[in-house]
């Protein structure tokens, strides 16, 4: 790992040489390594990974190069000399006006910040969708309607309202305003997610369980959340990646000791006078990105299981 | 090592977080992000931590569309921080109207803010009714041309000491390859660049005809379209530079690429730190050498009505010592902007700050547009002037009858 | 639902303390919230909400003004091509990774990644590479071909695509990631019958399975959609509306009226506009997917 201009070659290494490694035998029946339906496969898949990784390598490649190198240089060239002063002070340095301790600062502000959010939007947005899916009731497909159409409202628009309905309920300024803002935002999408995932569930074992006298709860906890594992997979993912980069609310309604780490990465990023510290930028960047690549990464095996569950269900 | 200093600062920011104190000093939100203007900023907090009360900083990059939503939002929320920077001007007129703003005459009463200040217009633009709503920290001016010595000399011409003259050297630059005038993409630049000539090529009272009085007739009249002539003439001898920030534009000079740009002071910032010297590697024209003239421009700040007596009163410490002379000197220095008093002396000043002084002292400033016209209508004569910039078939003429419509319309 | 009926009220009780959550977001945030805008669309508001009316000045001013008409023709542009791209790209990479092939965790974070980043970050470096002086032109320049020309960021005529380039890469990913949930979701046995009757692939994705995804592709397009309504933070990092006003986009003019010009009252008349046409559209649709058939 001595260097990192290797690291980022060796991603798409590692690719090249994954495909290789495909040639033993694999699934469902067997076939010959290179045959033209594997190279057409895989061939597309680099092919599109790389267009994927272009600019994640530049942003790597310029994260460790100096100042002088970035200004002359092409972004694409591997980096002269290789520094870790970026990344050192993005994370531990940088400043955010007399605060200089980088984005470390935000980090535990935006776990603090992110996880109860998510916990509590997917909860609700869960219910709501199994709701609209199995127990109709009147009026119901309205309010759904009236919720799909607010996705469409554009955040800024409803600063306003919501400082003035938060600050009416007494929760401006609290850990709790901040949540319910996220829930309020994440509900059209998510309980759309959810409502039609649900819908595609076959009627039968859903009537199946109400003929077992199982009630509204039971079937949500035992039958359908264990059905639903890709679709909260995705749920994460969009939550997750959408409250840990929003810069917004969490400005509005956090003070200088709760900020979360968007707010020293906007900092970094927006500062309008003086030098644009593009190494630092980048570096600071994949540093606040690591948090919802990590939850990328883990959730893959709940794809897979999805898969088994679907198997089970067959 | 690297990673035993990472782990050090992990533990530390875990540290700070669990022993996040409650604060007892004043919240003071400011877009002050960059390396000169966080000493700048240090320099306040560090007098005001003297006085015996705690600065808590709260920094957010970016100003207009960023941070302002969060300071009013947190001010209409009934959460306000104790202290907040605007730009001077109009800006948070409405803010005071409501009532939600500190009045601050008293203390500028007593303490005579108005014998010592710079410029009449600096407190003018601080005033409402009559009354003292800010405190002014320094002073911009936008009406500079920086130009590049080398290359003029590389195109064989000598360095103009005007608009003129820079016009009549713009085919030889480009015979050499050079850009001649140097404009960011950005609208506010180009909007800025038509402000400069009006400001210089039109005089004092033109400008306050067309922005003061918003007189639409002057601006649909003669002496608004030699401006907008030159205004041609601009976007002619920007072609070819593809850069979009300012300081982009700023290094294009710098590396001798273009011959001049017509910016802020603080463009000087930038050639202080790629190690050049005025007069030497480049040189300054205050007034773009037509006019020497300069707006009282700056940053101010106001502080938002609170209920607590204790922070109520920290907060007529904090203006105190923004005003204070000491600390005027220290700040501006570090921010590379000019002072607001006129009882300071900065002999740390270098050859363009100390033009800019004089011109200072000799009472030849205009008020800044931004005092004169709302945020609105900059935002449409932004709109106005970056088309004008981009789109080369749009005459004078007509981007002249669409800004007599604005200025018509303006409030 | 099944018959058994106490009153109309606590039939489905659960069910309906379940959704009051759902039920005051949508009634008191979205509805209110859009009345509120809508009313105050027709006032003078500057800096703060008032209650002063103005007739329809807003939006007599809103289209008379060249930027919101750019902004409404780019907006047309970027959202026609990034849905069908969207879309094709998310589903043609999702049936690659349900090959049951090999690394898939990793192709699948490698597309999905782009999606972390923030879009001020993806306009930044979109921006670098798509620079004519130092991005893709200049390096195949260098490479020989000296005509190569490649501006889109700097070409006021095609400068939404370069903008759609940006867009397509940071949102693909999770389109993908949404349809492979779908793909999931399919029966195996669905894939044997097909194979028993000898059924190409091909034919069985277009005729079978995307029939059967059709309440994922109606939550993709939403998502999309909305998505596209709300591009701001892209436009603003990669081009600032620029050059000229060639690549504005509507939800930037509601955000600089509301923030930049301080004039509340333009930005939500703006914004009424906006959210006019998203029910324009979004009515019949939901009309047509809710309204007319019922299960049960």
């Amino acid at each position: 790992m001595s260097s990192p201009s290797a690291i980022a070659g060796a991603v798409l290494a590692d690719a090249a040489i994954e495909s290789r490694a495909d040639a033993g035998p694999r699934g469902a029946r067997p076939r010959r390594a290179f045959s033209r339906r594997n190279v057409f496969l895989y061939g597309t898949l680099i092919l599109v990974a790389v267009y994927y990784l272009l600019p994640l390598y530049v942003m790597v490649v310029t994260s460790l190069k100096g100042m002088p190198e970035i200004r002359l240089g092409n972004i694409f060239a591997p980096p002269v000399e290789i520094t870790f002063e970026p990344w050192v002070k993005a994370w531990a340095t940088a400043c955010t006006g007399l605060n200089c301790d980088g984005l470390s600062r935000g980090f535990w502000n935006s776990v603090r910040i992110t996880v109860p959010s998510v916990i509590l939007s997917i909860a609700i947005a869960s219910v709501n969708g199994y709701a609209l899916a199995n127990w109709r009731f009147r009026g119901s497909e309205t309010f759904f309607a009236i919720l799909i159409f607010g996705a469409f409202i554009p955040y800024q628009v409803m600063l306003y309202p919501i400082v003035i309905l938060l600050r009416e309920i007494g929760l401006y300024g609290t850990l709790w305003g901040l949540v319910i803002v996220h829930t309020i935002f994440g509900m059209p999408i998510l309980t759309l997610l959810f409502r039609n995932y649900f819908t595609s569930v076959p009627e039968e074992i859903f009537r199946a369980a109400r003929v077992d006298g199982a009630g509204f709860w039971a079937i949500y906890f035992k039958i359908m959340l264990p059905m639903a594992l890709p679709i909260f997979v995705v749920a994460i993912i969009l939550q997750v990646t959408g409250i840990w980069n929003d810069f917004l609310f969490g400005v509005v309604y956090t003070k200088p000791d709760t900020y979360p780490m968007t707010v020293q990465l906007n900092n970094i990023v927006n500062s309008t006078q003086g030098v644009k510290e593009y190494n630092i930028n980048m570096a600071a960047t994949i540093l606040t990105g690591l948090a919802p690549l990590a939850i990328y990464f883990v959730s893959g095996k709940l794809f897979v299981r999805g898969i088994a569950a679907g198997a089970v269900k067959g | 090592m690297r990673i035993g200093s990472l782990t050090a600062a992990l533990a530390g920011s875990a540290a700070l977080w669990a022993g996040a104190a409650f604060a007892t000093g004043l919240e003071v939100t400011h877009w002050w992000t960059s390396g000169g203007e966080a000493a700048a900023v240090a320099e306040f907090a560090e007098a005001f931590d003297a006085t015996g009360n705690e600065w808590v900083d709260a920094a957010i990059a970016g100003s207009g569309s960023t941070a302002r939503p969060i300071m009013i939002s947190r001010i209409t929320g009934g959460d306000p921080m104790a202290a907040t920077q605007f730009n001077h001007g109009r800006q948070a007129e409405e803010l005071v109207e409501a009532g939600l703003m500190r009045d601050l005459t008293e203390l500028a009463a007593a303490e005579g803010w108005a014998d010592v200040v710079a410029a009449p217009a600096l407190l003018e633009s601080c005033t409402l009714d009559g009354r003292i709503y800010c405190v002014p920290v320094n002073i911009h001016s936008w009406q500079w041309m920086w130009l590049s010595n080398k290359a003029f000399e590389e195109a064989g011409v000598a360095v103009p000491a005007s608009w003129e003259e820079l016009v009549a050297a713009a085919p030889k630059l480009r015979e050499a390859g050079k850009i001649p005038l140097a404009v960011g993409g950005e609208p506010w630049q180009q909007s800025g660049v038509f402000n400069v000539l009006m400001n210089a090529l039109g005089g004092k009272e033109l400008t306050l005809k067309v922005y003061d009085d918003k007189d639409a007739e002057v601006a649909a009249g003669p002496e608004v379209a030699k401006i907008f002539e030159a205004l041609v003439q601009a976007r002619e001898m920007s072609q070819g530079g593809n850069v979009k920030s300012w300081n982009e534009a700023t290094n294009l000079v710098i590396t001798d690429q273009a011959g001049a740009q017509i910016m802020g002071d603080w463009a000087q910032g930038e050639f202080q730190v790629a190690g050049e010297v005025a007069g030497v590697d480049y040189t300054c024209l205050p007034g773009l050498g037509d006019n020497a003239i300069i707006s009282a421009d700056g940053d101010a700040f106001y502080f938002p009505l609170l209920d607590d007596e204790e922070k109520a009163k920290a907060q007529e410490t904090l203006a105190s010592v923004m005003f204070n002379a000491e600390t005027q000197v220290a700040f501006n220095l570090k921010k590379g902007s000019l002072p607001i008093r006129k009882d300071v002396d900065l002999d740390a000043a270098n050859d363009c700050m100390k033009k800019g002084l004089a011109i200072l002292a000799a009472g030849n400033t205009i008020k800044s547009t931004d005092s004169m016209i709302t945020p609105d209508t900059t935002t449409q004569t932004n709109e106005l002037f970056t088309q004008f910039f981009a789109d080369p078939d749009m005459t004078a003429a007509d981007a002249q009858a669409r800004f007599a419509e604005i200025i018509a319309s303006a409030d | 639902m099944p018959s058994e009926r106490p009153s109309q009220l606590l039939r489905n009780l659960s069910a309906k303390l379940a959704s009051v959550p759902m039920i005051l977001t949508a009634v008191v945030v979205f509805l209110g919230g859009t009345i509120w805008t809508i009313v105050h669309s027709f006032t003078n508001s500057k800096l703060l909400p008032r209650l002063n009316f103005v007739g329809l000045d807003q939006y007599e001013r809103l289209w008379s003004n060249d930027r919101w008409l750019v902004s409404i023709e780019n907006l047309a542009i970027y959202g026609v091509l990034s849905l069908i791209f969207s879309l094709a790209i998310g589903f043609l990479l999702a049936t690659l990774l349900d090959q049951k092939i090999r690394f898939e965790d990793t192709f699948r974070t490698i597309f999905l990644y782009p999606f972390a980043l923030s879009f001020i970050v993806t306009g930044l470096v979109w921006q670098w590479l798509l620079n004519p002086d130092f991005g893709v032109q200049s390096v195949i320049r260098r490479l020989g071909f000296e005509g190569f020309v490649f501006d889109p960021l700097y070409d006021a005529d095609i400068v939404i695509y370069g903008v759609l380039i940006a867009g397509l890469w940071q949102g693909t990913g999770l389109v993908m990631c949404l349809m492979l949930a779908g793909l999931r979701g399919i029966d195996e046995d669905i894939w044997k019958a097909a194979r028993i009757d000898g059924i190409p692939t091909w034919k069985t994705y277009l005729f079978v399975v995307i029939p059967m995804m059709r309440p994922v592709f109606i939550t993709t397009l939403v998502i999309i959609a909305a998505g596209i309504v709300k591009l701001y933070d892209l436009v603003v990092a990669q081009t600032g509306g620029g050059p000229g006003i060639a690549s504005e986009v509507p939800a930037k003019y509601v955000y600089d009226m509301m923030f930049l010009a301080q004039n509340l009252g333009q930005g939500f008349a703006a914004s009424t506009m906006m959210l006019l046409s998203v029910a324009v559209i979004l009515i019949p649709w939901a009309y047509l997917e809710f309204g007319g058939r019922r299960r049960v």
